[in-house]
């Protein structure tokens, strides 16, 4: 018998038996719909997470600091005599660490494995204004090349561009006077901050963006393009004693973004040599990621369960459907059909049978779990926009399809087995 | 002289073991001209069926050889067996009945199919074979929608379809109304006239048994001579 024979013949002996077929169906069903479910919310959760990912910075990059003058650990700081000299050197009293100066920067340039490294020039605004509106506090973030503010409206800022251009969060638009996101892309706002005489000094820019807030908390606070950046920190240097503007908290070091962990690792060492430190994205959300997969693992393995305890029906009406076939897979032997060839008559049966309670169930559960998802973002997650809490992707839609076909012919090989190993004889004396 | 197309020699076979130990067959000999129609007669219980099933190949015998056109089915396994039952024999058996739920083109195909023959000469030869039994007007019917005699004529169309060289028949008319027999009877003899295929039927219609060239006579998992059994007729 031929193989494409052999898989019609299974699928129209699916339905022979139509009410036993459809409770089976039914059972994996059940099993497929609840795994769609849980494998959507860990798509979902972690689709929100990348995303923040690349609201809170671009993932070729570091941010590196100088590291603590002495590895102090949490208990009390032992003395040394040269610490009051330390204190003085740091930029503000409070801060214990060192600011990275030209030079600094220049070291960590020569680092082998640094593509580049840039200052962080941290802004402090005041207000932010359109028109002759009202005027409103705001933070302004530090912008990485690379990285994506989840937006309502408009595009990202360009860091290549010469224009001033700025990401307003969405809760400014209008309190600025502005109808609707839309209507705020392209108007000009007015940045305030006090330069070093302490005097106000304004920037106008142009709202090329309207951001939504994150779990990152970037878009709560304007995202300034490179050439925004530059002209406030410009504005906010005036007056400042020379030399002190040349000084940073941090500075953000690209590198290879083919980096393998272990070239990654081998530059955070190079730096911590030359006494920095830094921190990657994967520091700051690995963690996070991991509770969730452990979650969705959790919540897989009862759908897992529930698939298991529908293989067992597939086990059953195999059973009872070879037992009544007895005397037609006898025939089928004496006309010269193969063993091989009987076994995958059944195993494509049950594996036909797996199909379509996957399909159905995924197919059920993607409705479902989008409405369910779509209500719950209306409602209890109103706070946390662009979150789909059960998100589909092609993957792992396709994975469930695949595993609960073989968990179906897995099953569906104990009674496929038994119906191979029938001779012609059983069946011409079964009655 | 010609290979015979079967041919048994001292065959026997036993049935389980111990206590229940049973020997349906005693050391059989005989041969199957190609093209002749044998009838296997004998009481219920003498081994019709069971030698039977050793000629056709469907169980293997406890001791002695069944050969096939001169080759040891012994020496015949998995695939290649599979491929002489398929191409040299066809089944006229109670037990095979028909797929219920299949149109009666389907039943019929299935030896083609099992065969890997392509769609289209499946249904091609199908046809040909339900024309042949003036049953071509049925074929996209329901099997189980059938008369008795329809059916056993399907039975009779799957068992030619695929052109075998021997058509087993084990109480071919058994289920059926004399006038039904005989038509059935006289289908299976025009296929044996015209056709050439070899004929083996097993029966307890003497009328039937006397249609055919020979007739082997059971008793007890033994043949015995056919003067054996005319002395025995003489006796009663
Ligand atoms: N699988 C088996 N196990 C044990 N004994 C068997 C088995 N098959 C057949 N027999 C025995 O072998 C003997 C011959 O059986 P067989 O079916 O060949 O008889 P038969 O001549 O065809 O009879 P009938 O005319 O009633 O069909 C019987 O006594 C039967 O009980
Ligand atoms: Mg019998």
């Amino acid at each position: 018998m031929k193989t494409v024979d052999v898989i019609a013949s299974a699928i129209s002996n699916t339905f022979r038996s139509k009410t036993r077929t459809i409770l089976t169906i039914l059972a994996i069903f059940i099993g497929a719909f609840t795994l769609t479910i849980t494998t959507g919310l860990g798509t979902g959760i972690n689709q929100y997470i990348d995303e923040t990912v690349a609201e809170i910075g671009a993932d070729d990059v570091m941010t590196v600091t100088h590291a603590p003058a002495e590895d102090a650990g949490d208990g009390p700081q032992e003395y040394t005599a040269d610490q009051v000299t330390q204190q003085a050197v740091g930029p503000e009293g409070e801060q214990s660490l060192q600011p990275i100066t030209q030079a600094d920067l220049d070291e960590i340039a020569a680092i082998d494995g640094v593509l580049s490294v840039e200052p962080v020039k941290q802004i402090d605004a005041d207000y932010i204004q359109h028109a002759d509106g009202a005027r409103y506090r705001i933070n302004v973030g530090s912008f990485v090349p690379g990285m994506q503010v989840q937006l309502g409206a408009g595009e990202q800022p360009d860091a290549t561009s010469d224009a001033l251009q700025v990401a307003i969060p969405v809760d400014y638009v209008a309190p600025l006077g502005f109808d609707d996101d839309a209507a705020a892309i392209g108007q000009e706002v007015i940045l305030g901050l006090t330069d070093g005489n302490g005097e106000v000094q304004t920037v106008t820019a142009t709202i090329v963006g309207v951001s939504e807030a994150g779990l990152g908390g970037a878009g709560a606070s304007a995202s300034p393009n490179t050439a925004l950046t530059d002209a406030l920190y410009e504005a906010q240097a005036i007056g400042t004693p020379a030399g002190q503007a040349d000084q940073y908290g941090s500075a953000t070091v690209r590198f290879d973004p083919d980096s393998t962990p272990e070239q990654v690792e081998a530059l955070r060492a190079s730096l911590a040599d030359a006494g920095f430190e830094s921190t990657t994205l994967d520091d700051t959300l690995g963690t996070f990621k991991t509770v969730i997969d452990g979650i969705v693992l959790v919540l897989n393995a009862f759908a897992i369960i529930a698939l298991l305890a529908a293989s067992f029906g597939i086990v059953n009406t195999l059973f009872m459907s070879v037992q009544e076939r007895t005397r037609e897979i006898g025939l089928m032997k004496a006309m010269g059909m193969g063993s091989g060839k009987v076994f995958g008559l059944f195993s494509s049966e049950a594996t036909y049978i797996g199909l379509l309670g996957s399909v159905v169930g995924i197919g059920v559960g993607m409705l479902a779990g989008t409405a369910v998802g779509g209500a719950l973002s209306s409602t209890l997650l109103a706070d946390l926009p662009g979150l789909t809490l059960i998100a589909f992707d092609p993957l792992s839609i396709l994975t469930i399809v695949v595993l609960v076909m073989g968990i179906a012919f897995v099953a569906g090989s104990l009674p496929a087995a038994r119906a191979a190993r029938l001779n012609p004889i059983d069946a011409l004396r079964y009655e | 002289m010609a290979t015979p197309i079967l041919q048994v020699d001292e065959l026997h076979k036993t049935y389980g073991r111990g206590a229940t130990r049973f020997d349906a067959l005693k050391g059989v000999n005989f041969e199957v001209r190609e093209g002749e129609s044998l009838a296997i007669v004998g009481k219920s219980g003498s081994g019709k069926s069971t030698l039977m099933h050793l000629l056709a190949l469907l169980d293997r015998p406890s001791a002695g050889t069944v050969r096939v056109a001169g080759r040891d089915a012994g020496t015949l396994h998995g695939r290649e067996l599979n491929r002489t039952r398929n191409r040299t024999f066809g089944f006229v058996f109670q037990q095979f009945f028909l797929t219920p739920g299949a149109t009666v083109l389907e039943n019929v195909i299935l030896p083609l199919k099992i065969a890997g023959v392509g769609r289209a000469e499946r249904k091609r030869r199908g046809l040909a074979a339900l024309a042949q039994l003036e049953l071509d007007d049925k074929a996209r019917n329901k099997s189980s929608d059938l008369s008795g005699g329809q059916k056993q004529r399907v039975i009779i169309a799957r068992a030619l379809v695929n052109n075998p060289r021997v058509i087993f028949a084990d109480e071919p008319t058994g289920n059926l109304d004399s006038a039904t027999g005989a038509v059935v009877e006289d289908i299976l003899f025009e296929l044996n006239r015209e056709q050439g295929i070899t004929l083996i039927i097993v029966t307890h219609d003497e009328e039937l048994a006397a249609r055919c060239d020979r007739r082997i006579h059971m008793r007890d998992g033994l043949l015995v001579e056919e003067r054996d059994e005319l002395r025995e007729e003489v006796a009663a």
